[in-house]
């Protein structure tokens, strides 16, 4: 058995230990919003947090998370309150399919969480996920926008 | 089993109106379709297949065609909206029933997302829909209070009796009005009172997306589900010779081994077991005699259909191209080439099947419900009312999952072997990759003679290429021509004399299919790059000398004008910087890009600024016309600099996101949307965007490098993204 406690609360799991985190987060604990894109880590659409980092859970073995924080789309809100990166995703019209972007997402607020007041260039560098439908200059207007809410909220 | 999805606006998301919970039954209203389910359970009253009132003033307008990102899934909505005189904040969008198409003989007509259609096929019947409705809620309140309709007008879901002021709500009246008989002849507005239309509008979907709840075809879920990964031929159009399953006989979780005819799935209790599974799985292929074809090859075939003289077929032919070649004072000759591109959508191909009891159920990612529900049929032997396709999100589609249906195909094959036990088939991206129905290549010819001031008197093309149409479709071609694989130049918009366009149809064994935009994702980027050497060859500036032969084309000159004028053709540029134009009519929009480009000596290129233009005619939803636009350039863009799928050993070489690589991020440049509408006429908005994009880069190219570039993508230039 493999315990891990994903968006807050505990499970433990039956699972080979080398099962990608993904699809004990999908398929397991019926957690659905990370995606399947590539199985490669090249995609970024299933990226979740462990331990506050983003990760690309389907190249994670559920063994490195035994023990861990798992935080996915699901758990961003707080008491019901959307993050404001999920607001700034609405206010710009993000998503087209929307297929990426609980990646997306989840990559901005691990940017946002370290750095505070993103330039263009570290955007550039840390949102490498991919999305077909390009929706890459709206994924940045949001992050922009998110960072502002932040600063009036923090300060 | 019901899996309908709704979506609310206002602050409560509540579940309502299971389709299955029909009460009421007889009353048929709108449209001729009988058993109608009218009542709901919840008091809510069909006024037509699109109008469904609840009595608290809730409004449900239905939609029937898929919804993957294009945004038509609240655009569409707004057009009944507009004529039916709702609060928009109280609308509730619902899918329409596949199974209750058939069963109430098409009640919402075409049900697919395919060829940027949806607004421009939908928008007349849509907005009548609205406007029958109104016109029945409103005769419904002046029957009650015994006036005349004339004096009663509606406007946010309120109708008024103008002489007595009087009030009702739509949700008061509307039990009365579904039993009124529908209006035959119902007034559209006139644009200049539209209210909605032409106003952003949120789309509805985008809440359920940012909270991780929108639900794709890969999320569907069923109690007792076992799953499947599947392993087909490597090679197009061979088979299963033999399997050998010894190796995961004992292994944990697996189900089963089920060899079909042209793939081999293997079933387990959750898919990453079955797909490990699978790969020990020893598969042997007969590779039908394909497993020698290559990339050369199949050019070696193409390259004979530029002077094959038997079978060809014409698609335009004016004037005598021979004669004014002869008299021409240049002559200038080109050859082209596009390659194969997969449509590499970010959720793979699946689909989620249960046979019971001579009904099949289906949950699938589907550009079109209708063509799933009839794959699904078909397969699995049963009547098509015994069908439901589940409607949900595609995770994209880009044409991948409309014509094809190989996913149903194999998904309701698999379930069928499994009967009785729900079956979530899907592929993994190696197999999406090497499994698609590619964007057809094509290799084109060109030939064109000037006058001697550099006029065009004379313009010759030879596609070479595969039909779509009649390898993917299986219909018959008329007069032998696809009309995708001479899209833009059998129509082409310039003042030509002589024009004669031939079509060599040339089918290789990779399938191939319709990719966004289709023919004019290719033959604009050929057409528009060889005026551009024709405006060379005259000493012409490429805009002006557009501008000079568009007289017969007055939207295309108008887009072209705007996107030109917005983008500041001819004012200087920062030294090393170049720009490119171009434009052309695609889904009966008209669009036009300028690209800003620097080129360095080591070929690195930089995009500096794409300006891009689009008339479409009437727009419903600007800023969703814009994200349509910002999508179209990176989707363009990706393909133009790295898009190639290259076969070798009779399949496909590339098989995930590091070998078919896609524009990220950081790669993305500037894109301004410049809207251009003229009004009078409803465009497509999905697909249009491409196809100027990709020749206004190659002109600027050529700009800044004196290098054409007759064929894609750039990467085999030598070029790189800076």
């Amino acid at each position: 058995m493999i315990e891990l406690t994903v968006n807050g609360r505990k499970h433990s799991v039956d699972v080979e230990p080398e099962m990608p985190l993904l699809w004990v987060l999908r398929d397991v604990l019926d957690v659905k919003g990370p995606k399947f894109g590539c199985g490669i880590a090249q995609c970024g659409a299933c990226t979740v947090h462990l331990n506050g980092e983003p990760v690309r859970s389907c190249s994670v073995p559920v063994s490195a998370a035994a023990g861990q924080k798992v935080l996915t789309i699901e758990g961003l809100a707080q008491r019901g309150q959307l993050h404001p990166v999920q607001r700034a995703w609405i206010d710009h019209e993000v998503p087209q399919c929307g297929y990426c972007q609980s990646g997306q997402i989840m990559s901005a607020v691990a940017l946002l969480g370290k750095n505070r007041n993103p330039s263009d260039q570290d955007i550039d560098a840390a949102m490498t996920n991919i999305c077909r439908c390009g929706t890459y200059a709206r994924i940045r207007t949001a992050i922009h926008a998110a960072a502002k809410t932040l600063k009036s909220t923090k300060a | 089993m019901t899996g309908t999805f709704t979506h609310e606006f206002g602050p409560a998301r509540r579940k309502f109106l299971k389709q299955s919970a029909a009460i009421g039954g007889g009353l048929t209203v709108g449209f001729s379709f009988p058993g109608a389910f009218a009542q709901k359970a919840d008091g809510a009253v069909e006024i037509n297949a699109w109008v469904v009132i609840r009595p608290d003033d809730a409004i449900i307008i239905r939609y029937a065609r898929s919804e993957m990102g294009q945004g038509s899934m609240t655009s569409a909505p707004m057009l009944v909206a507009e004529e039916l005189e709702c609060d928009w904040t109280r609308v509730k969008i619902e899918y329409a029933s596949a199974n209750a198409s058939v069963k109430r003989k098409r009640a919402w007509g075409d049900m697919a997302a395919v060829g940027s259609r949806t607004i421009r096929n939908s928008q007349e019947y849509l907005r009548r829909a609205g406007a029958t409705a109104r016109e029945m809620l409103i005769a419904a309140a002046a029957q009650q209070w015994g006036v005349p309709a004339s004096e009663c007008s509606a406007s946010s879901s309120f109708i008024t009796h103008g002489p007595s002021k009087r009030k009702v709500s739509f949700g008061k009246v509307a039990d009365a009005a579904a039993r009124l008989e529908p209006p035959k002849d119902v007034k559209l507005k006139d644009p200049k009172d539209w209210k909605l239309i032409g106003k952003s509008v949120k789309r509805i979907d985008i809440p359920d997306t940012v909270m991780g709840r929108q639900r794709y075809g890969i999320d569907a879920q069923l109690p007792g589900m076992v799953y499947a990964a599947i392993a087909q031929c490597p090679v197009f159009g061979g088979k299963v010779k033999s399997v050998d399953a010894s190796k995961i006989q004992n292994r944990r979780g697996i189900i089963k081994v089920i060899p079909l005819e042209t793939y081999v799935a293997v079933i387990a209790d959750n898919w990453w077991r079955a797909k490990e599974a699978l790969r020990d799985v020893a598969i042997e292929w007969d590779t039908a005699g394909n497993s020698g074809v290559s990339s050369a090859s199949i050019m070696e075939f193409l390259r004979a259909g530029l002077t094959q003289q038997e079978g060809l077929a014409f698609a335009r032919r004016e004037g005598d191209v021979d004669q004014a070649f002869g008299a021409a004072a240049k002559v200038l000759e080109a050859e082209y080439f596009t390659p194969y591109l997969a449509h590499a959508t970010m959720e793979p191909m699946g689909c989620l099947a249960l046979v019971k009891d001579g009904k099949v159920d289906v949950w699938t990612s589907t550009q079109s419900v209708e063509a799933s529900l009839a794959t699904a049929a078909a397969t699995a032997g049963v009547p098509l009312e015994n069908v439901e396709v589940h409607r949900v999100q595609l995770g994209g589609g880009f044409g991948r999952r409309g014509g094809g249906q190989d996913f149903v195909r194999q998904g309701v094959a698999i379930a069928k072997a499994m009967e009785g036990t729900p079956v979530k088939m899907l592929w993994t991206r190696e197999e999406d990759m090497q499994h698609d129905f590619y964007r057809p290549a094509s290799l084109i010819r060109m030939k064109a003679g000037l006058d001697a001031s550099g006029n065009p008197v004379a313009w010759y093309s030879r596609v070479s290429a595969p039909s779509i149409v009649a390898t993917l479709l299986k219909l018959p071609l008329k007069d032998g021509i696809d009309p995708q694989a001479v899209a833009s130049y059998a129509d082409q918009p310039y003042s030509i004399p002589n024009v004669r366009i031939e079509y060599a149809q040339r089918n290789p064994h990779v399938p191939v299919g319709f990719w966004r935009t289709v023919g004019h994702s290719q033959n604009p980027y050929m057409r528009e790059c060889f005026v551009d050497e024709l405006a060379s060859a005259a000493g012409k500036d490429p805009y002006e000398y557009r501008l000079a032969l568009l007289g017969k084309a007055p939207k295309e000159l108008g887009v072209l004008e705007a996107t030109a004028r917005a983008a500041g053709w001819g004012k200087p540029l920062r030294a090393g910087v170049h720009r490119g134009i171009a434009v052309t009519e695609a889904y009966g929009s008209y669009t036009s890009a300028v690209a800003e480009v620097s080129v360095d000596d080591k070929g690195a290129l930089t995009i500096h600024r794409l300006v891009l233009g689009i008339d479409c005619g009437y727009v419903v939803n600007p800023d969703n016309v814009i994200a349509q636009m910002q999508g179209s350039a990176v989707f363009a863009l990706t393909a133009l600099i790295w898009g190639e799928i290259t076969i070798k050993d009779g399949r496909v070489e590339q098989s995930n996101f590091h070998d078919y690589r896609l524009m990220q991020l950081r790669e993305m440049p500037a894109v301004e949307v410049v809207m251009a509408p003229s009004g009078g006429f409803w465009g497509g908005v999905g697909e249009p965007g491409q196809a100027s994009i990709l020749p206004a880069v190659c002109n600027a190219i050529y700009a800044a490098t004196g290098k054409r570039i007759r064929s894609l993508p750039l990467k085999n230039h030598g070029l790189t993204l800076a």
